[in-house]
């Protein structure tokens, strides 16, 4: 919202000390987000009067004009417009000027002739859209000064304000004066005259069909109109908060609305037909041509504005059709000022994206009791340039039952008190807010709050307590800190995951962060089931599903490493996936993975070992189990019990082709939802041997059916206790079809003994039978 | 005989003195004091000596001989010993700038790196911290949050809906206040908490915004909980997040989940103003919608951006550059 400082001024006298306005208005929670300085004249643009212009015969559609800007020196100026006489003044900008779209005026020479400048049209100057000539300056006006002096364009200063969806009644200057005027102990000035209607009575009838969406409708008849311009400060201030001046009329109705929040329109009575309004929702498919130059199909929910012909003439609260607007003829005017529910002007607008000035307001929600003042300031205003303008008797109020009523909620001190941590009592709580407009009156201990009409926001006891503590000042609240009776602390899923960082990020891999929205096809790329739950409004086609693995974005980054020349990179990451799900919520779990370019899958066996080490986690390798979009002959399952928790091995090469990345991909993902939720056993000691171990090393040929957990388990087994220590030191595969050859190396140990080589060959003797009954033979 | 012995150890002094290596001074040991050695042999000799007194006299020569070889042949060992290990110490030189390896450590993400330390200074305050789900039922993401169907406030979140149970139904998250909701429903206060997590905004992203986020919340329901105690808190935060010679100020504001509702602000030491998050007081209505009675008990919310204070810490240029995965980007922090 643009509060334009001058007005403000007008209402409550704040002052010249910009910077401090602002503060008090950003402390009453109406952030001033900047403050701008509008208006006045383009900087190095003056007035200069025309001396005599010449044709010059290679130049057909420019002319050379002579002028003067005041210090008796003739310039020279190339110009393309020739509505200019000698005598004309006439804004010229000199060369440096920065134009308000941006470009620089240079002495550009034309035929070896150079130009001192340029001469501006209105558009030019960011007054309008005229650009039919060069702007043609009162007779009157000084030279060499800023245009603006000559034309009355003062400059303005604009807070610019965030208003909250909470205070409806600060889109009206009206609503900022009256907070900071109760913040400055200062008085208001805003008291229009009372209208003062006389006869002879002329009405402009008003049948409310649809009360719940329209629940007041005013009608006044003005006649006495001389359409014509707005005074210059009018002009000024409506075009310091962003709108453009058009007629006296036009600029009332907004002035009116800028500043009392108050939308309204006039119409042009004689061309109202059956001189009045009816208002009605519209029917289905029921076209009107609004304002903007649309036809817009309507609905049942949209609500119009007709003529008592039941023609549309309006979409109520929103904005008006085309027929029954203001021309320079008109002299007679009717003036619509209403009520319109909120909710259905929101739906209204957002159908037909259409959002007006007015609809913003009407959807936040107006003063219902706020139409008298505005009508009779409308009048006053008008009255400045059409002293003829007489209100005629027979103005029409028509209301519905569902007119808001105002809250009165009951309040405590006792609890206003509680809740801001400071002491308020009946007599401050008054103090503060009724001169905001809330009147209070004893209601035994507490208060009974009556809300002003403007302030929809306040229904609630808590309502009144912000009001409270906003008057007060949070500032003067002071700063406690309440004293927490519970230990402070991560929970232990949340100390384990970051645990798990800690190794991973040990191990060298580094963390990414890719985008959790996936475009199906990715899915399909990483071979992974493309059933997935989707955006309804997704910012872009690439991104309109949820990812169900974390796979194929840190293949993407891969990738795009890769392109950038930086290859064998290893990532992880930990995230949220989610699933597809017939539950009230998608499947959404935690996950973990990585993804180790340049490298193989016993380097993604590798990271899975460390880290089920440092973190207590156990689970079996199935590798008979290949998950979906890995290496077939390079994967394994990762199963807890009957469930998967994850996968380990290499992406198959047909999605790193997918996703074109040349580098083998070792990859390994878990689900961390499962993984962490449980607390690991806590190791317990067991005591390191005081006597000498010895080392037996056996070098095992072993069909490739067998698998080397099995070996290893099968050792462990067969040796006993008295092995301590078992590490697979070497695969060698040059050892014949369907074979490979696997080197152990046992260190065995007793806890109360020197071992024997009896001890030593006993083991050996034990390992090669259990060996050898799984198709094993022993190297020698 | 007693001419041979002080013959012998003149001369193995002598050898001793000149010996330049380790491995002499053993060889003149052996021929020496060895087995064989020339020392070793004259001792043999002695009983062939006449008289007692003879004896006694080469005896005490012998051994004087014995142990004057023995202390010089020590001492030159150790001398030696040394300069050798001092010469292969210097032949060991190498330039430990010389590294042919990249240095291997993972690197966490900056917002993990900030979001870690948000924790670390919340829990230092006593907080302990709450998690959710990302993908939210519509009443836990706004209508338990005081914002039922067509709440205005509502258009202040650009919502991405997802195609999940009935339409409209099912939204991703706009905030971590449905963690909120979720804590106030299974835990009975008094709770303190913060929660951490990412969020999404349907809106076009740029140098300063992006369509998916992350935020910290904190709430505190307890007894007797009052605005000034909202107030202290931040600023307990601000003075250990940031440090001491920073302070904070609340502004009012609205959020329709709180009120009275505020901005914070934080003040750098060079005296600008920062604003960094939204708070207040918990709504009645958010109270009584996870069944808390608002009479017995009142709290205070508040919240603001992980990624920013990564952005601020770091001077990123571009937020959007957080989420390249470029290991280029990675590597530097």
């Amino acid at each position: 919202m643009r509060i334009v400082h001058s007005w403000l001024n007008d209402l409550v006298p704040v002052g010249d000390d910009v910077e401090a306005v602002a503060e008090v208005i950003t402390n009453l929670g109406l952030a001033v987000e900047s403050i701008d300085h509008v208006g006045g004249s383009v900087a190095g643009v003056i007035t200069a009067k025309v001396l005599r212009t010449e044709r010059h015969a290679g130049a057909a559609k420019v002319h050379r004009v002579y002028v003067d800007a005041g210090d008796g020196v003739e310039r020279h100026v190339w110009c393309g417009a020739f509505n200019m006489r000698a005598g004309d003044i006439l804004p010229l900008a000199t060369p440096g000027t920065v134009m308000p779209d941006g470009r620089a005026i240079e002495p550009k020479p034309i035929l070896g002739i150079s130009s001192d400048g340029m001469l501006c049209s209105a558009r030019e100057l960011g007054l309008g859209d005229d650009h039919s000539g060069i702007l043609i300056l009162p007779a009157d006006a000084e030279l060499g000064v800023p245009y603006g002096e000559a034309m009355g364009l003062g400059e303005e200063i604009v807070y610019d304000l965030d208003v909250m969806r909470n205070r409806p009644d600060c889109y009206g200057h009206l609503g900022i004066a009256r907070d900071v005027a109760a913040k400055l102990g200062l008085a208001l000035n805003l008291a229009p005259a009372p209208i003062d209607p006389v006869e002879p009575a002329r009405s402009a009838t008003v049948r409310i069909v649809d009360g719940d969406r329209c629940a007041r409708f005013t009608s006044t008849v003005m006649s006495g109109i001389v359409v014509g311009p707005s005074p210059d400060w009018m002009r000024r201030r409506l075009r310091a908060a962003g709108m453009r001046p058009i007629n006296n009329v036009v600029d009332v109705s907004n002035y009116v609305m800028l500043e009392t929040n108050q939308p309204n329109h006039p119409y042009d009575f004689d061309t109202l037909g059956g001189g009045g309004f009816v208002v009605r929702r519209a029917h289905a498919g029921e076209v009107l041509i609004t304002l903007d130059d649309v036809a817009r199909t309507l609905t049942q929910d949209d609500l119009l504005i007709c003529d008592a012909a039941d023609s549309p003439i309006g979409l109520g609260g929103i904005m008006g059709g085309q027929n029954t607007e203001i021309s320079d003829a008109t002299t007679t005017l009717a003036l619509e000022c209403a009520w319109f529910e909120p909710a259905a002007i929101m739906a209204t607008a957002a159908r037909h994206g259409l959002r007006s000035e007015a609809s913003a307001r009407f959807e936040r929600g107006v003063d219902p009791f706020g139409i008298d003042s505005a009508v009779a300031r409308f009048v006053e205003l008008l009255r400045i340039t059409c002293p003829e303008l007489i209100v005629h008797d027979g103005r029409v109020d028509s209301r519905s039952s569902q007119l808001p009523v105002a809250a009165s909620p009951v309040v405590r001190p006792g609890r206003v008190s509680a809740l801001l941590g400071a002491t308020f009592d009946a007599a401050s709580i008054t103090a503060l807010i009724e001169p905001i407009g809330f009147a209070t009156r004893a209601h035994g201990s507490d208060l009974l709050v009556t809300v002003p009409s403007w302030r929809p926001d306040c229904t609630l006891e808590i309502d009144i307590v912000e009001e409270v503590g906003r008057h007060y000042g949070y500032e003067r609240l002071g700063k406690t800190v309440p004293k927490s009776t519970v230990p402070g602390g991560l929970s232990g899923m949340q100390q384990r995951r970051r645990q798990l960082r800690e190794v991973l990020l040990g191990l060298g891999i580094s963390e990414a962060m890719p985008h959790p929205f996936l475009a199906v096809d990715d899915l399909a790329k990483a071979a992974l089931a493309t059933d997935a739950v989707r955006l309804s409004n997704p910012l872009a086609v690439g991104d309109d599903v949820l990812r169900t693995s974390l796979r194929p974005g840190l293949l993407k980054a891969l990738a795009f490493n890769e392109s950038h020349r930086r290859t064998g990179v290893a990532l992880f990451e930990i995230g949220h996936v989610y699933p597809p799900s017939d539950d009230v919520l998608p499947a959404e779990f935690e996950s973990l993975a990585v993804v180790l370019a340049d490298r193989a899958a016993p380097q993604a066996v590798a990271v899975w070992r460390e880290l089920a080490s440092a973190m207590g986690w156990g689970a079996r390798l199935d590798q008979g189990n290949v998950p979906a979009g890995m290496h077939p002959a390079r994967s394994a399952t990762l199963s807890l019990g009957r469930d998967a928790i994850g996968a380990v091995g290499e992406i198959h090469p047909d999605v790193t082709d997918a996703f074109e990345v040349g580098e083998r991909v070792a990859v390994l993902e878990l689900n961390l939802t499962v993984l962490l939720a449980t607390e690991p056993r806590v190791s317990q000691w067991k005591p390191t041997s005081r006597f000498p171990s010895s080392d037996l090393d056996l070098a095992l040929v072993v069909p490739h059916a067998v698998t080397a957990e099995k070996i290893d388990k099968a050792i462990r087994q067969a040796a006993g206790a008295l092995l301590v220590d078992l590490q697979l030191f070497d695969v060698y595969r040059g050892v014949g079809e369907g074979v490979r050859s696997l080197a152990y190396r046992l260190r065995l140990q007793a806890a109360d003994r020197t071992l024997t080589d009896e001890d030593v060959a006993n083991v050996r003797a034990k390992v090669e039978a259990a060996t050898i009954k799984m198709g094993v033979t022993l190297r020698s | 005989m007693i001419v041979d012995i002080q013959g012998v150890r003149d001369s193995a002094l002598a050898r001793l003195a000149a010996a330049t290596t380790s491995d002499e001074v053993r060889a003149i040991e052996l021929a020496v004091l060895g087995k064989r050695g020339a020392l070793t042999d004259l001792k043999t000799a002695l009983g062939k000596l006449a008289t007692i007194d003879e004896k006694k006299a080469a005896g005490s020569a012998l051994n004087e001989a014995t142990v004057a070889v023995g202390d010089a042949l020590a001492a030159r060992l150790g001398e030696l010993r040394h300069a050798e290990r001092e010469l292969q110490l210097e032949v060991e030189r190498i330039d430990l700038t010389e590294i042919l390896q990249r240095p291997t450590r993972g690197h966490a993400h900056v917002v993990t790196q900030a979001w870690q330390r948000l924790e670390d200074v919340f829990v230092g305050l006593g907080f302990q911290v709450a998690e959710g789900p990302e993908v939210e039922t519509d009443w836990h993401n706004f209508e338990a949050l005081n914002m039922p169907p067509n709440h205005p406030a509502r258009s202040m979140h650009d919502t991405f809906y997802v195609e999940h149970g009935a339409p409209g139904s099912t939204v991703l998250r706009t905030h971590t206040s449905p963690v909120q909701i979720r804590v106030m429903l299974n835990t009975p206060p008094p709770i303190y908490m913060v929660m951490p997590g990412r969020v999404f905004r349907n809106e076009t992203t740029d140098a300063t915004h992006l369509a998916v986020f992350h935020q910290i919340e904190g709430l505190v329901i307890d007894r007797g909980i009052t605005l000034a105690d909202l107030a202290g808190t931040v600023e307990s935060f601000t003075k250990s997040f940031f440090g001491s010679e920073f302070s904070s100020r609340l502004r009012p504001s609205y959020f329709p989940f709180t009120e009275p509702s505020a901005e914070f602000d934080i003040r750098t030491p060079a005296g600008n103003w920062l604003e960094l998050g939204g708070c207040g007081m918990v709504h009645p209505n958010v109270l009584t919608a996870v069944g808390l009675d608002p009479e017995e008990w009142s709290g205070f919310a508040f919240g603001f951006g992980i990624d920013r204070m990564a952005k601020e810490r770091h001077g990123i240029g571009d937020v959007r550059e957080m989420f390249t995965n470029d290991i280029r980007f990675l590597e530097q922090f």
